[in-house]
Parts: structure tokens; sequence; C-alpha cells
């Protein structure tokens, strides 16, 4: 900080600096800062019953959720969702992207529905799918040669099928951040100078050899930050399985960490103790993850000049 | 790539067979939904992948009944403030960290910068309480004032801030300009393509809220859209049509909108995308 380069303190500015900052520090504190404190010190109270009366239990309550079957189900269908979704959703996007950067007469169009996801809200793309797969009313399981051809469809659907519910989910988040991913690999792929493209042609590489040795390569830091993105939503992802799954089929084949901690249908719903202690362990996960990234910058990653 | 020569006769048919099916693909949920948010309730499952009907009384319906309407505007107040709230705290404090010298500024950028470490996940359990003993359950400003601060708005702005010549600053003190007008007369006009980003992004970000609107609403007229929806994901699982017509109501505004604003939310996407 340039403070400490002039060594004389700046304190006449004060005053007004922290009427600048103020308001933000106010906010921050209040539902950032304040609200992380207290609920590391509730995730070690017991409650009752009703969840409202907690009594201090020591902090290995912490020790005792971590290992509780609960919320390694839910540890390992958050990774699980995550292995799915973050693959794919890259490779489908940068697949996009290529299709949609040809020159071509009327690509305009296609890129505008290639980006066409970004307007979906978590509710709005997961209840368009919600009607493709419900067994019952949905529109799939209507189809009668794709339902004679696909039984599962119908019975008992895809979404309350234990082995493919998860899927189900993800390839609705998949397709719902898709526009997204496509939009951003899509600024990245028009970073690359076409000089490079021109000489690697003229040196007699093929289309497929300047894609591997030139176009991804030099996509790196846009693709990191794709991966980066897409895990921190695979991890933070709630939407979906509360309006597609409600975290079944029974008894948690799609709770996520974050559905364990908020959902209705949640075995600690009515705990407040509890749920304070998943959030906690939910932040030290998104933090493990955070740190894990930061160190992955810079290291396997081409900067273009 | 941009290196290829344009393709012609056979692998041009391919390429727009190729780009036609994704298209397809893509844009198949979306179909499906609009097909049955325009057909009549007995009509919506006979042959679902067809337009055998049309209606546009279960729009209604769904605007009407299903409350839709209502739910756009709390979610249009809710935006709007946040955006506005984020916009402002933004540029304020942004300005405090790049064009101010005080002590302890080190310490307390660090500070903001750690809060972007925190996800509302694990926040929204106390944030609920604390909105409850404030009396701001089903509120605009429960729905509203946690969000109307972030050290993202923050950051991006310092980083706009500090690319601005410092002689701008010190030319303007010359003129006898306080911070203030400084900051109203020269240092916003300056910066106003990434207010715009942020704008956009601030705006985008609380209209597809889902996990706390849902926590915090119990009054059914206090909803906004994405919670709303949830509701009569819930409310009218035998009436396909009807949820279908109020996921498409619900989508409508974001899609003009983002037609709009096209160029500006490329680049916010972007933002933290390219170097620098």
């Amino acid at each position: 900080m340039a403070a400490r380069g002039h060594k004389r303190r700046r304190w006449d500015q004060l005053p007004i600096a922290i009427a600048m900052l103020l308001p933000s520090l106010i906010i921050l504190t209040t539902f950032v800062l304040y609200p992380l404190g207290r609920a590391i010190w509730l995730g070690h109270q017991r409650c009752d019953g009703q969840g409202k009366r907690c009594t201090s239990n020591g902090w290995d309550q912490y020790w005792d959720v971590f290992r509780s079957t609960e919320f390694q189900n839910s540890l390992w269908v958050t990774f699980k969702f995550a292995l799915i979704t973050v693959p794919l959703g890259l490779i489908l996007g940068v697949g996009l992207a290529v299709l949609g950067n040809k020159t071509l007469r009327g690509i305009g169009l296609f890129r505008t529905v290639f980006s066409s996801t970004v307007a979906t809200s978590v509710a709005v793309a997961s209840l368009m799918w919600f009607f493709l797969l419900q067994p019952e009313v949905g529109a799939l399981s209507n189809v009668g040669w794709l339902s004679d051809l696909f039984p599962t469809l119908k019975s008992p659907g895809l979404l309350r099928n234990p082995n493919t519910a998860l899927w189900s989910v993800a390839l609705s988040s998949v397709w719902a951040s898709l526009g997204f991913t496509f939009i951003l690999v899509t600024a990245g792929l028009q970073g690359i100078p076409e000089d490079v493209h021109e000489a690697a042609a003229i040196d007699g590489a093929t289309g497929s050899r300047r894609f591997w040795a030139i176009t991804l390569p030099l996509l790196g830091p846009t693709l990191l930050f794709v991966v980066i993105v897409l895990t921190t939503r695979a991890f933070q992802m709630y939407g979906e399985v509360d309006l597609l799954t409600e975290g079944g089929p029974r008894p948690d084949a799609t709770t996520t960490l974050t559905y364990l901690t908020y959902g209705e249908q949640s075995i600690i719903n009515n705990n407040e103790g509890l749920k304070a202690a998943t959030a906690v362990l939910l932040f030290v996960v998104l933090l493990a993850l955070s740190m894990l990234q930061l160190r992955g910058i810079g290291r396997r990653v081409h900067y273009g000049s | 790539m941009a290196a290829d020569k344009p393709p012609t006769g056979a692998r041009l048919v391919g390429r727009y067979t190729l780009l036609g099916i994704v298209t397809f693909v893509v844009l198949f949920p979306v179909y499906t939904t609009v097909v049955a948010a325009l057909k009549p309730g007995n009509k919506v499952l006979e042959q679902p992948l067809l337009p055998t009907a049309f209606t546009l009384g279960i729009l209604r319906d769904a605007w009407t009944d299903g409350r839709l309407g209502r739910y756009l505007v709390n979610s249009l107040i809710v935006a709007v403030i946040i955006t506005i709230g984020q916009l402002v705290t933004s540029v304020s404090s942004a300005y405090a960290f790049a064009m101010l010298d005080f002590p302890g500024r080190g310490a307390l950028f660090v500070l903001f910068l750690a809060t972007l470490l925190v996800p509302l996940e694990a926040t929204v359990v106390v944030n609920r309480r604390t909105v409850d003993n404030l009396g701001w359950l089903n509120s605009y400003q429960g729905l509203a004032i946690p969000f109307v601060a972030t050290a993202f708005g923050t950051f991006l702005m310092r980083q706009t801030f500090l690319s601005m010549p410092k002689e701008l600053l010190e030319s303007a003190k010359i003129d006898g300009a306080g911070h203030f007008t400084f900051l109203r007369v020269i240092a916003i006009p300056l910066v106003k393509p990434t207010l715009g980003a942020l704008a956009l992004f601030s705006f985008l970000s609380s209209w597809n809220q889902y996990l706390w609107p849902n926590l915090i609403t119990t009054d059914p007229d206090m909803n906004t859209v994405q919670s709303g929806l949830r509701l009569l994901r819930f409310g009218s699982l035998d009436k396909p049509n009807l949820l279908m017509a109020g996921t498409v109501i619900a989508a409508v505004p974001i899609v003009i909108a983002l037609m709009v604003f096209q160029r500006s939310l490329i680049r916010g996407l972007t933002a933290g995308a390219v170097k620098g």
C-alpha cells in the first residue's frame, strides 16, 4: 500500500474515509462477518426437539456432524455432482463456442441461441426440466414411443430413480449454465490473435492439431476461470435439488450439503445447532476449494502477453 | 477457426446441419415449456411435443391466480433496491480505498476481500434470525438490505478508479474541487461502463436469488418471482401448463433485458476472466 511509502500517515483523510466506508462496513459486518462467527458458535450447541432451546455441547459436535452418515453422504453427493457438472459443462461450453466461432452466414443467430440459457434463473431452468422429466405430468413420459423405449421415464421417472436422479439434476444444471460458459469461452476465443492461427496453418497444422496445440493452451486462463465458477456453483447448488427432487429419492440420493442444511425435507431441518454446524462445514469445504484454486492459478496456465 | 477458408458444398451443409442439431437440443426444454404454457389443461398431455392447441388463458391464469404479476413487481422492487444500493456503496468504499490515504487502509481492504470467501450459504442460518429480530421477515428491506453492499463491487470499482490517471485528482484539487465534486463531475462519468456492468450483474444476481427469499418469506404476497415459482411448483402439480405458463412469465423480463443490454452483459460476465 502506498501509505507505507510516505511515512506521514494521512490522519486528516480518516474522517472522510470512514464516512465513505461506513455503509459497506455496516452491511458486511452485520450480514457476512457476524453471522459467520455466530454460526461457528451456534454449531457447537445441541438443541431440543423443537430446535429452539439450545445448550452448549462442546466443540466435538463438529466432529460428530462430520462423521455422521448424513453429512458424509451429502459431501459425497456434492462431490459427485461437481464431478459430473464441471467437466460436462466445460466440454459442452468449449464445443459450443468453437462451433459458434466459425465464419458463416447467420452465425450470429446461432450464437444468440447458444448463449440464451444465461437468461434462465435456477427456478426457471429447473421447472423446465421438471416438466420434461416428471413421470406423471411430464413432457417426455407422455410421448408414447419414448416411454416405451425408456420405461424408466414413466416409472419411476428419471428423478425418482436413485440411479438417475443425480444425473438428471446435473443435466438440468449443466444446461442452465451452458449459456454462461459459452459466452466466456467465446470471449476467450476471440481474444486469440488471428495471426497465430494463420502462421500455424501456413506451417501445415491441421484444424484439429491447431485446436489442441494453439487454441486450447491459449484459452487456459479462460478455462481456469470457467472451472472455478462451475465448481463453486456446483458446491453451492441448491435450487435445482429443492425443485427437482427435494433431496430424494428417499432417503438422500440427491441430498447435497446445501440441501442437508436448508432443505425442508432435510433430516436436520428443525435443529438450529446442527444447521449451523453443517453451514460452517460447508464454508470450510468451500474455503479449501478456494485455496486450491488460488494455488492452481499461475500454474500450468498459459497467460497470453 | 478464423484462419479457415469459408467452407463450401458438402462441408457447408454439414456445418449447418450440426448447428441445427445443437440448436434443437439447446432449445428443446424451452420449446416444450412454451408449448405447454399455451395449451388448455385438457390438451397439455396429449402429444406434449406438438402445439396441437392454443390459448392465452393459462398465461392469464398464471398472472392473476398464480400471482406472477405480483411476484414480478416484488422482484423488481427488491432488485432495484439492491442494485442502487450496491452501486452507491461500491463507488463510495472503492473511492476511499483507491483515492484516499488513511491509517488502516490495507487492513480494512483485506477485511473486505475476506468477505468474498464467505459464501451466502454459510451465513443465511444466522441472517434469518437477524432479519427476524429486526422484524423484517416478509418485507422488502428483509429481502434487499443484507445485499446492498458487496466486496466484489468494491473491488471492481477500486480497480477501475486505480486505472484513472492520478493527475486528474491533483488538477481537480488545484481547481478547488473537493472529493465529492471530483467524484460526481469527473470520476463517475469516467467509470460509467464498469458501473453499467456492475449494475447489470447486481440486478441479475439479486433477481435470480432463490434460497434467501424462500427462507424469509411466509406471506405469499411477499414472494419474489423465484420463490413464487417454488410455491407454484408445489401447489399446482396437477396443472403442468399453469406451472409452465408461470415459468414463461418469469423468464420473459430477463430475456428482454438481456437483449437490450447484451453488450454490457458480456462485459460484466467476462470482467473477471480477463487479466488485470
